[in-house]
């Protein structure tokens, strides 16, 4: 099977872009990809669209055709789809896209990812990101992102002795390494004690340790090993990708705070990448709680289960043993749903290229980048780097 | 959110807490599912309903400050994840007490309530809560 290269990548800035629309987020990041990857729009043989929420957001499906048309390839007739994984719907995407690869279909893949989560008014947005619980029988009685995400907070910290510092730490990590990228939607460094005495969103959670409410779009370019030895061009290999599912409501888990998707399709990805933890240089995790930030170290492996909080004060910093979200992650990069994990591999894409200025991670082979659905019912993993 | 008809359709789990019984393996599932996660192929027509004593025991609960618009009335309301002494977990609110006397830990059982009003007019849509024991 051939191998899987990322040939180019672009993104649109993240945040409440209240002038752009979803269609134009789109199309910006998919010709700031074709334009870096230096190849034509008629190259490009299939579109994977990464979307969640513009069904209920914006009124809008059939995204993969909205994409196509306004990206100006309509005339080209090649396919375009939509993948929905919920929050996981960019990883998932991209997999989608590898397999295309390797199948041997394709030798030119566009995926591009898309939220635009501002068009809605107060509290709605709640509602609607509430979508991706189980609506019957977790949303329907109250249950939020953010209210799951601070029981199993609660009990995490209870049950491991763990401060809301560590927490807290997370969320300055990132709006650290947001700082210095300029596609970030926050640009604010956040102390220890702004993090910990936040407005309560969702008592233990404070606004500090959720991600925002985001508009942006996210796209890449693959390409077959075939395309790129004979066209010469210097890609970034996608090492390997997983997926795992687990049940979709928090209350039908083994534990409050068991991430198995991520265990699981972590595990897999190292082993189909023949690659070490230790041989990974940065990880980009899907924080959007700073809660599963912790949980996720702990259960992709950086740290034995409950104590993430030893490598969260210091390992995850830029230059540390562990650098976690150069990008600013969730919390600080930004989360629109769809173009979050796309946009995960734009940032390794251009680190593994050296081309990070003051975020870089310096000498970066290989990156580990999770992204997660909801509250944990799916987690797709990649292995971007090597040989 | 939806129709008149969902609402009707989960109706009768919702206020009676009934859920079901794998006749395999004899697990316990609320909400109520149509095949078992264990035994699979085994489970099939052999579902049986099951009503929960809807006595159980706090896992982990959250004060809810930022709250869907349906909500708005309660905010802030108590969300928790009760481990019900049948087996299953269930999601719901936690009425009827000075949040300082919530605990992780505390026994609660489940009352019949409001649970949510679709705008002025909309459907007032009802279920179950859970008060301290």
């Amino acid at each position: 099977m051939s191998d899987v290269y990322i040939i180019g990548a672009g993104e649109t800035k993240f945040g409440e872009l209240w002038e752009r629309s979803l269609r134009e987020l789109a199309v910006e990041a998919g010709l700031k990809a074709i334009e870096n990857a230096g190849i034509f729009s008629r190259d490009i043989q299939v579109l994977y669209g990464s979307n969640s929420l513009a069904g209920i957001i914006n009124g809008q499906e059939n995204i993969g055709a909205l994409i196509s048309d306004f990206s100006g390839i309509a005339e080209n007739h090649i396919p375009a789809i939509r993948v929905e994984a919920s929050t996981a719907s960019g990883g998932a995407a991209v997999r989608q896209a590898s397999l295309a690869i390797k199948s041997g279909e394709y030798d030119v893949v566009m995926v591009g990812g898309v939220e635009k989560m501002t068009d809605v008014y107060g509290s709605e947005i709640i509602d609607l990101t509430s979508s991706v619980l189980d609506r019957e029988w977790e949303a329907f009685f109250g249950a939020t992102p953010a209210s799951l995400a601070a029981i199993t907070a609660r009990k995490y910290m209870a049950d491991f002795g763990v401060d809301k510092e560590a927490l807290a730490m997370m969320s300055v990590n990132d709006h650290l390494n947001a700082s210095k990228n300029p596609d970030a939607q926050f640009k604010n460094k956040i102390s220890v004690e702004q993090a910990m005495g936040a407005t309560p969103v969702a008592e233990p959670l404070n606004l500090m340790d959720c991600s925002p409410v985001s508009d942006g779009a996210a796209a890449i370019l693959l390409a077959s090993e075939k395309y790129v030895k004979k066209n010469k061009i210097d890609g970034i290999r996608i090492a390997s990708s997983a997926d795992a599912q687990d049940y979709l409501a928090v209350h039908s888990r083994k534990s409050l705070y068991a991430l198995d998707s991520a265990r699981i399709a972590g595990k897999s990805a190292l082993e189909k990448a023949h690659v070490k933890l230790d041989d990974i240089s940065f990880a980009e995790l899907h924080d959007s709680y700073s809660i599963y930030g912790l949980i996720e170290l702990e259960e992709l492996g950086f740290a034995e289960k409950g104590h993430a909080k030893d490598l969260v004060f210091d390992d995850i910093k830029l230059g540390g043993r562990i650098p976690v979200n150069p990008s600013g992650g969730l919390k600080a990069k930004g989360n629109p749903f769809g173009a979050t994990g796309v946009g995960q591999f734009v940032e390794a894409y251009r680190q593994l290229k050296n081309k990070c200025g003051e975020r870089q991670v310096k000498g970066a082979k290989y990156a580990l980048l999770h992204s997660m659905a909801g509250t944990g019912s799916m987690s797709v993993v990649h292995i971007v780097g090597g040989e | 959110m939806g129709e008149v008809s969902r609402f009707w359709r989960e109706s009768v789990h919702r206020y009676r807490l009934m859920g079901n019984q794998c006749g395999n393996c004899k697990r316990i599932f609320f909400p109520p599912r149509d095949v078992c996660p264990i035994c699979h192929r085994e489970s099939i027509g052999k579902m049986k309903d099951y009503t929960l004593s809807g006595n159980g025991t706090i896992e982990s609960f959250s004060v809810v400050h930022d709250v869907p618009p349906a909500f708005t009335r309660q905010r802030p309301y108590i969300i928790a994840i009760i481990r019900l002494d049948d087996g299953p977990s269930v999601t719901g609110q936690i009425v009827d007490s000075d949040p300082g006397e919530v605990e992780m830990g505390k026994r609660v059982t489940s009352v019949f309530r409001r649970v949510a009003q679709e705008g002025e007019s909309g459907i007032i849509e009802y279920g179950y809560k859970f008060v301290l024991a």
